[in-house]
């Protein structure tokens, strides 16, 4: 027997009713198979050799002893760098049905804990605020098939598209094009844009698998349908190839990439959708990109020109630059040159107070093709879990705002503004996303939704998995690991980039058929939209309802 | 539903006419008000010259009269004729109607304005009584003050305003009249809602709804273009974007259609100026109208032209013979207008074409969105 006392207990020492997500472990199912124990991506269960005492006594001999029972059994890990993610593959590989994280529904302790070594938490994912968004909650309310013949999503003709790039007032563009004068390049895209997820972030099959299924949906639906690249560059094959009008390129602060990108120029075969500038992200504004030492393998080390297993981090700002607005305006500028100014280029923000005065800047920059604002709500693949938390602005009111900014000053058309940051967070894509559109947007980016509907992310908004940023992703999906990546077949995930864009384009046909609209995209259509929220309404300036 | 007739025909005829053939098409429509614009007009008693300006509209009360008289003084307007109307209020259903305005005015000396100036002028005019009108309880609406040009509105059986206002004397006649015969039901009824609309001598009416319309009215308020306001109606934008695309981007009448319902890029890659109008697109974004529309327009030429939306959602036909037209939403309406033409050759236009009545009146022009046009700009 062991007596209480000697137990050694640190300050940090838990038991597994104190961690996040508890194992049930059903012995009598189990068959010991440890498919479970060697899938965890965090060694969160071991098998393990037990020994179950059974007191005996013999009555007739008088005797008082002991049996004992040897057995295999699963457990759960305590400490905290093994504590159980509640990705639940242990649960996807077992045959027997006999393991599986549950919540744990108690407060849990293990959260005042993970910053062992002075560490603070680091994860990826996005804000943890389940429950529904504000986004959720609109809905589209002005009915017109109650007044005219109604729209046939199904039969009729929906003119889906949006505009990316500089836009001419009517009278400029008519006296340019009569004078021959340069027009800024303008794309006619997909209102719903798959968001910068860079590759070093992503996995080469899962990269792989999103521009298969994106040259699919241009080429065989006729879903114009473009991606962006994040930091760090694009594969030297794809840039050369003609799907690089597929792709939009993002140049951030570490302007990781750009050496093979400038390098490249003169091979193209076709000119890329457009240029995204990073300035921030919704998920952690005022902090630069960062890629961990366990992603940075072989190849991405060779796109990046940096050493193998080195932490990368960007900076919070363009380094070179002493101001935004000098910056926004020299970078947009000089990207605008390098394609010979036949390439939309744009800067991505994050949602934030001063968004506006981004925005009155590019307003009189004639070459900024428009303005992606990130909200707080946006994805990451790694970030301090206070800047992914509790930092930044919802996209709703930040959209609404810049967009009634333009419309005071009667340029709404443009600068197109698309939005980022929790679209889809709940599954309602297209209904975020049109929603936003109605607010003001030309457009949205969606990356998470994509991850986790055309590569099966396991990860959500109560904590579960999130392990995107050091490499262990169990789907593959975030991993630089062969091992990992493997398991995610590109073909399968561009086929659920194919069911996503046609059941997005579907869901946008049976919201606009109602509300009478089918020749252009519903762009700041907001009096179809009401919330039950009156202060949201009062915000937002939509209609309250209830 | 609306109702619209259009008339134009080179012997003037009297608005009775028309409002006799909307009888014909009352079918399943609620006939709650009217709204008449006419041009190529003529006074039995008076002889009306062309570069006179004629005011329309109506002063609820003397003080509004009396405001509105020194407001023309004040600006230099003489009056010249002053169109009585034989009204038996007991057919109107309004009560706070104390004058009829059909106004003819001599114009000061516009030495030294340009036809734009001149112009301006005279829309700043009408939107100063509009104003005063509004500051003042609304005790005066001005439809119109423009050469050639009378607009009136009223709220009622059609039918039975045109009893109620005389219209049946015969002492104003026109070449072009338009008809509309509903108030927007759809909200709070008010005169200005009412088609057809007006601004600078173009004028249109629509049967329909616009649903794209709150993006649009926020666009061309952007613009702060005098005369873009009002849009009580989600019907105004269609005039103001004609004003927009003839007067201010000095555009030919044929691209009027790209703007409000352009085509797809497929059928932009084989346009002859395909590359134009994708542009021209992409920078009229807001301008494009959705909904079921048939938009009916007539300018100071006395051209008439008519427009379907992009999917053909509501109806219209032209028809007639050298001479007379008539343009109605519904079939019937064309049979009452011009009953001796050759049925044959009515014209149901799709959602590509544009039909024009010429100033000639001699044969319909047809132009449809794929074929190009004169771009004297951009030639
Ligand atoms: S849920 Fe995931 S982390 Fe937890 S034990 Fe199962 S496999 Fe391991
Ligand atoms: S499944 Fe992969 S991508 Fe999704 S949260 Fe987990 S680690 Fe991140």
């Amino acid at each position: 027997m062991v007596s209480v006392r000697s137990i050694y207990t640190t300050p940090s020492s838990l038991t597994y009713s104190d961690l996040p997500w508890i194992i049930q472990h059903r012995e009598d199912r189990c068959t010991l198979c440890g498919r479970c124990t060697s899938v965890c991506p965090v060694q969160a269960i071991y098998l393990t050799y037990r020994r179950q005492r059974m007191p005996k006594l013999d009555i007739l001999q008088k005797k008082r002893g002991n049996e004992y029972r040897h057995f295999v059994g699963i457990r759960q890990r305590t400490n905290i760098e093994k504590k159980c993610i509640g990705c639940g593959m242990c649960s996807m590989v077992c045959p027997n049905e006999a393991i599986g994280p549950v919540p744990n529904s108690n407060e849990q302790r293990a959260l005042f804990h993970l910053n062992q070594k002075g560490e603070a938490w680091k994860r990826g994912g996005r804000r943890n605020m389940p429950g529904r968004t504000t986004l959720d909650r609109i809905v589209f309310d002005r009915i017109s098939m109650l007044t005219d013949p109604a729209l046939d999503a199904g039969r009729h003709e929906f003119n889906l598209n949006t505009i990316l790039g500089r836009i001419l007032p009517p009278e400029e563009y008519i006296r340019r094009h009569t004078a021959g004068e340069w027009i800024p390049p303008t794309r006619e895209i997909f209102p719903f844009v798959i968001g910068s997820m860079s590759f070093g972030a992503l996995s080469p099959n899962m990269w792989l698998g999103l521009l298969q299924g994106v040259a699919y949906c241009n080429e065989v639906l006729g879903i114009p349908v473009v991606m962006a690249t994040g930091e760090g560059g694009c594969p030297p094959w794809v840039l050369k190839s003609p799907f690089l009008k597929y792709i939009i390129l993002q140049i951030a602060s570490g302007y990781f990439g750009w050496d093979e990108i400038i390098r490249a120029i003169p091979e193209m075969q076709c000119d890329p959708a457009a240029i995204e500038i990073k300035y921030g992200q919704g998920a952690k504004p005022g902090d630069g990109g960062l890629l961990m030492w366990f992603k940075v393998s072989k190849l991405i080390a060779r796109l990046r020109g940096v050493p193998e297993g080195v932490d990368l981090p960007s900076p919070p700002v363009h380094q070179t630059l002493y101001s935004i607005e000098e910056s926004v305006m020299k970078m947009i500028q000089t990207m605008s040159m390098a394609f010979g100014f036949r390439v939309p280029v744009y800067p991505k923000i994050s949602g934030s107070t001063s968004a506006k005065s981004v925005l009155n800047n590019l307003v009189r920059n004639p070459y900024a093709g428009g303005m992606l604002i990130d909200g707080i709500d946006g994805g990451t693949g790694a970030a301090y879990n206070v800047s992914m938390d509790a930092t930044g602005h919802p996209i709703a009111s930040c959209l609404r705002e810049c967009y009634l900014d333009l419309v005071a000053q009667g340029r709404q058309n443009e600068i197109p503004l698309f939005a980022a940051g929790g679209i889809g967070k709940n599954g309602n894509v297209t209904q975020n996303g049109m929603a936003l559109i109605m607010l003001g947007a030309s457009g949205v980016h969606i990356g998470k939704y994509i991850m986790q509907a055309t590569g099966g992310c396991l990860g959500n908004e109560m904590g579960r998995c999130n392990v995107c940023n050091i490499g262990i992703c169990p789907k593959g999906i975030t991993s630089q690991n062969e091992k990992l990546f493997r398991r995610l077949d590109p073909d399968d995930v561009a086929q659920r980039v194919a069911d996503v864009f046609m059941s997005i384009r579907t869901e946008m046909k049976k919201i606009m058929a109602p509300l009478g609209r089918s020749q252009s995209l519903p762009i700041g259509m907001s009096d179809a939209l009401g919330i039950n929220d009156a202060d949201a309404a009062k915000r937002l300036q939509i209609k309250y309802i209830c | 539903m609306c109702r619209l007739a259009l008339k134009s025909a080179d012997t003037p005829f009297s608005p009775y006419e028309i409002l006799t053939a909307m009888e014909a098409m009352q079918e399943g429509y609620d006939g709650s008000g009217l709204g008449l614009l006419l041009r190529g007009v003529g006074f039995t008693d008076f002889n009306y010259r062309p570069d006179q300006v004629i005011l329309s509209g109506i002063a609820h009360t003397e003080a509004a009269l009396q405001r509105l008289n020194s407001l023309m003084g004040a600006r230099g307007y003489e009056l010249k004729y002053d169109h009585a109307m034989e009204v038996d209020s007991s057919l109107i259903e309004a009560r706070d109607r104390f004058k009829y305005l059909i106004r003819v005015y001599k114009v000061p000396n516009r030495d030294g304005l340009s036809r734009d100036q001149f112009e301006d002028q005279l829309m700043q005019t009408r939107l100063a009584l509009r104003k005063d009108g509004e500051e003042h309880g609304g005790d005066l609406t001005v439809f119109s003050f423009w050469p050639d040009v009378i607009m009136i509105k009223e709220v009622g059986w059609p039918l039975q305003i045109g009893n109620g206002l005389g219209l049946n004397d015969d002492r104003i006649k026109a070449r072009v009249i338009m008809a509309q015969g509903r108030q927007n039901t759809n909200y709070g009824i008010n005169l200005y809602a009412c088609h057809p609309f007006f601004i600078q001598g173009i004028s249109t009416m629509t049967n329909g709804e616009n649903t794209a319309f709150v993006p649009i009215k926020e666009w061309l308020i952007g613009k702060n273009i005098p005369g873009y306001t009002g849009y009580q109606s989600d019907s105004e934008v269609f005039t103001h974007i004609l004003h927009y695309v003839t007067r201010k981007l000095h555009l030919p009448l044929a691209a009027y259609k790209h703007v409000i319902t352009p085509l797809k890029t497929e059928e932009l890659d084989v346009h002859p100026q395909g590359d134009f109008l994708k542009g021209l697109r992409t920078s009229c974004r807001r301008l494009i109208i959705d909904g079921p529309n048939a938009v009916i327009a007539t300018l100071d030429d006395e051209t008439c032209m008519l427009v379907m939306d992009h999917k053909k959602m509501r109806p219209a036909t032209v028809g007639g013979k050298p001479g007379v037209w008539a343009i109605a939403s519904e079939m019937c309406g064309i049979e009452a207008i011009v009953p001796d033409r050759d049925t044959s050759l009515d014209f149901q236009p799709m959602r590509e074409h544009t039909v024009i009545i010429p100033p000639d009146r001699k044969e319909l022009v047809i132009w449809s969105q794929s074929d190009p046009f004169t771009l004297p700009q951009a030639a």
